[in-house]
């Protein structure tokens, strides 16, 4: 398979999970945010934080209000992480390969990014955000049902399969962090009451409460539900989970051991973390989830030197990760 | 009750590829003409209806590029096929032949010792000033000393029922996939004629143009790795490209794939590393294909091609500098060509052309403007052409000025009563002016598609086929008759 093909179904599949995951972090701080005190003024600053966005707002918007912040991260078109690029950036990248897929995939695509974009503004007021926010994450998901039932078990959806794992790992981690920005008390005993709660949203906006019930039969307690996002080995949202895919799908490829490599490390971090600990202080979690990132970041550069490496130094054009926003005026079809 | 009446089809004022005579089918096209006359209303609506869905369903596109956006617009399609009998085909695929045999004699010629021109049958001026001829090019061999592997011939019929050869496309001819699709729409939409089992098929192309690029290969004792250069989705011919790359089970590249080494060997970038490349069927113009020779710009090519494939360590399908021989003066001599290399007369005539550059053919085209179509040498798709008998006496002036100024660039042919073929409108049939294009290819030998793209200017009265501008296409069957 040709290097170029790799790297854009590579790509599209880590911004199709990365609107959808972005959806979620927004979901969740949502409600979130209507269970707690008023006082916590900095509900929605960390947000940007977390997606690392922080110079770019700041350029753009004079205040972190929570109608700026929305706004940042739905849809903004300069903000390459919002919602509204990201699929963008998943279109654009089909758009070029888009006949080693199936037709469905392409139209589902097409028809996702569209109705957001003529949603951008309307959808984002607080009271129809809730259903913007459904429709993305639906149409997401619908999108890897497709490919998980059209597209063969080939080189061409391995790397769609590394894309989506390698970005669901780092989303979850995330979002995790929103709870460490958030929601862990800086002194454990002010916010108890509140923390039930707080953790149960958490695992909601992952989709994951029944499944944490179902496995773990206790009242949700904060290490217990950074035990199942992190290290559970059957949810499909669990880093170590999404590690573990991950792995398998790269031992059908060729050339695979520094990735490889790559993947089993941080996959052991992930497994060799003490919850309690992490779950005790804000300060930690937020140090070890920058260790995984940087875990992950080593990963997809193995990912990229191995299979989409270019010998000479084609500057990094739009349709590929990252920096580059999609040109605006190529969007009427 | 039937729509399709072919005794009120209108068909006398051109020659009729189906009917000799109003409510008389040629011989080749009885069966069709009766199964088609039989439809009920409802029937042909259906049918209709089938040939659209099976387009949609198999997403026959051509692309428009329109105000910064790319359509994809469905394939127009006619579903009554055009008809050629088996024998009269075989004629024109030997005259067919014997054209791309000698043109590329030709090419080669020109890139060697230039015999034609000392032997005073090419005048040099024709060659000095060719817009195609490639200086860089001169003192290759390509494999099968072949340069024009992949021609695309157009031809038309006259009142009097001649096939002409309009023009020979020699560059990067497209159009092949459509003519495949459009037999596999209509076996949906009429198998019941199929069954009379007298008409050929199509589809071995792809095989044979896999045959023939493979044959092209520097490395013939390994598994050839054959690849379809594109421009890329926004050309709008790309269908076509994705579909032959997809037939012949080969990776379909752009230019950013394909790096070229020190040691001139051509390799693309795969998932598994660089993996040498052999021979390119390349859907990109020569200008286009390497900036280190050609445009400097050009960021659809790939620097060091040329020297790769000076170096004959990969094959380009058509070779660069083919399109020498596709220019409408140099058509004006291809008969000359085809007697000087082949000693044989032509079987297929050319549409007899005035050359500008001639003073006696250049002042017969000047007095005779009005019933001329007078055209530049080097474009295509009909561009900077005058239509003599439609055209204004002011425009007809401007281009007296025009001719006079550049006398080579200009050449002028009468024009031609192209010849119709029954085509579905509201309402029944009405004859529409057809054309023909079939492919040729040459390799170690020569194969000729069995019959070709026709298309069909679908407006009354228009002679513009391009799907474009309203243009659209049929299936075209080569008949067998029993020598009626």
């Amino acid at each position: 398979m040709l290097s170029r093909v790799a790297e854009n179904l590579y790509w599209m599949a880590r911004y199709i999970e990365r609107a959808e995951d972005t959806a979620r972090l927004v979901s969740v701080n949502s409600h979130l945010l209507l269970d707690l005190p008023h006082q916590t003024a900095l509900g929605w600053s960390t947000l940007i934080d977390i997606t690392g966005g922080d110079e770019l707002f700041d350029k753009k918007y004079d205040r972190r209000s929570e109608k700026n912040v929305v706004h940042f991260l739905c849809v903004e078109p300069d903000n390459p992480g919002s919602i509204l690029s990201s699929l963008a950036g998943a279109r654009e990248n089909l758009r070029t390969t888009r006949d080693v897929v199936s037709r469905e995939i392409w139209e589902l695509i097409n028809e996702l990014y569209l109705e957001v974009r003529d949603q951008a503004e309307s959808g984002l007021t607080p009271r129809r955000r809730d259903a913007f926010l459904k429709r993305v994450i639906r149409g997401c998901q619908t999108l890897t049902g497709v490919i998980e039932g059209t597209l063969s078990h080939l080189s061409a959806k391995t790397f769609i399969e590394l894309g989506r794992h390698l970005e669901r790992a780092d989303m979850t981690t995330r979002i995790l962090d929103v709870r460490s920005g958030n929601l862990l008390p800086k002194d454990p005993e002010e916010l108890r009451p509140f923390e039930h709660l707080q953790w149960m949203s958490v695992l909601k906006s992952l989709t994951g409460y029944q499944m944490y019930r179902q496995q773990v039969r206790l009242r949700v307690r904060g290490p217990d539900v950074l035990r199942f996002l992190l290290q559970n080995q059957h949810f499909p949202r669990a880093v170590a989970r999404s590690l573990e895919a991950l792995a398998w799908e790269l031992q059908s490829l060729p050339r695979h051991d520094r990735a490889l490599a790559a993947a089993a490390l941080v996959r052991a971090d992930v497994l060799e973390a003490d919850m309690q600990a992490l779950a005790r202080s804000t300060d930690e979690l937020h140090a070890f989830i920058d260790e995984l990132q940087i875990g992950f970041n080593t990963l997809h550069e193995a990912i990229v030197t191995t299979y989409f490496a270019r010998l000479e130094d084609t500057p990094r054009g739009l349709l590929h990760g990252g920096e580059a926003t999609i040109a605006e005026e190529d969007d009427e079809d | 009750m039937s729509l399709i009446d072919w005794q009120g089809y209108r068909c006398t004022d051109f020659y009729d590829e189906l009917l000799a005579a109003p409510g008389q089918p040629r011989p080749a096209a009885r069966d069709l003409c009766g199964i088609l006359a039989g439809f009920s209303p409802q029937d042909l609506a259906e049918r209709k209806a089938a040939a659209e869905i099976a387009i949609q369903t198999m997403g026959i596109t051509f692309t428009v590029y329109s105000e910064g956006s790319m359509i994809d617009r469905a394939w127009p399609f006619d579903i009554v096929p055009r008809i050629i009998p088996a024998d009269e085909w075989r004629r024109t695929e030997a005259g067919l032949k014997q054209r791309v045999e000698a043109l590329n004699l030709f090419i080669d010629d020109l890139y060697h010792d230039q015999r034609i021109i000392k032997d005073r049958v090419l005048p040099a001026e024709v060659l000095a000033q060719s817009v195609n001829f490639r200086p860089q090019c001169r003192g290759i061999d390509p494999p099968h000393h072949v340069w024009a592997h992949i021609c695309g011939s157009d031809l038309v019929r006259d009142g009097d029922g001649t096939l002409y050869v309009l023009e020979d496309n020699l560059r990067v001819p497209s159009g092949v996939s459509y003519m495949l699709e459009n037999r596999n729409v209509t076996k949906r939409v009429l198998p019941e004629v199929f069954a009379t089992g007298r008409i050929l098929p199509v589809d071995d192309y792809c095989a044979q143009l896999y045959d023939m690029l493979a044959s092209l290969s520097p490395r013939p004792y390994d598994e050839p790795r054959v690849v379809v250069l594109t421009p890329g989705i926004y050309n709008s011919a790309y269908y076509e490209h994705a579909y032959l790359a997809q037939q012949m089970g080969v990776e379909l590249v752009q230019g950013s794939d394909l790096v070229v080494d020190d040691d001139d060997i051509v390799y693309m970038r795969t998932i598994e590393g660089l993996t040498r490349v052999d021979v390119i069927y390349r859907r990109i113009d020569d200008l286009f294909l390497d900036p280190e020779v050609f445009n400097p710009d050009s960021t659809l090519g790939v620097a060091g091609l040329m020297r790769a494939w000076r170096s004959g360590k990969v094959a380009l399908a058509n070779a660069p500098g083919a399109g020498v021989a596709d220019d409408k003066v140099v058509y004006a001599f291809v008969p000359r060509i085809i007697e000087y290399y082949l000693d044989q007369k032509p079987i297929l005539p050319n549409v007899p052309s005035y050359l500008c550059m001639f003073e006696e053919d250049r002042k017969y085209v000047l007095e005779h403007l009005d019933e001329l179509v007078v055209k530049p040498a080097n474009e295509s798709g009909g561009y900077g052409m005058l239509i003599g008998p439609r055209a204004t006496p002011g425009q007809r002036a401007e281009f007296a000025e025009r001719i006079k100024a550049d006398p080579r660039n200009y050449m002028a042919q009468p024009t031609l009563d192209l010849s119709t073929a029954p085509t579905l409108c509201d309402g029944g049939t009405e004859a529409r002016h057809v054309d023909l294009r079939p492919f040729i290819l040459s390799g170690t030998d020569i194969q000729v598609t069995t019959g070709g793209l026709t298309r069909v200017a679908l407006v009354k009265d228009s002679l513009v086929v391009n799907s474009s501008q309203g243009g659209g296409s049929k299936d075209t069957w080569i008949v067998e008759t029993d020598g009626e």
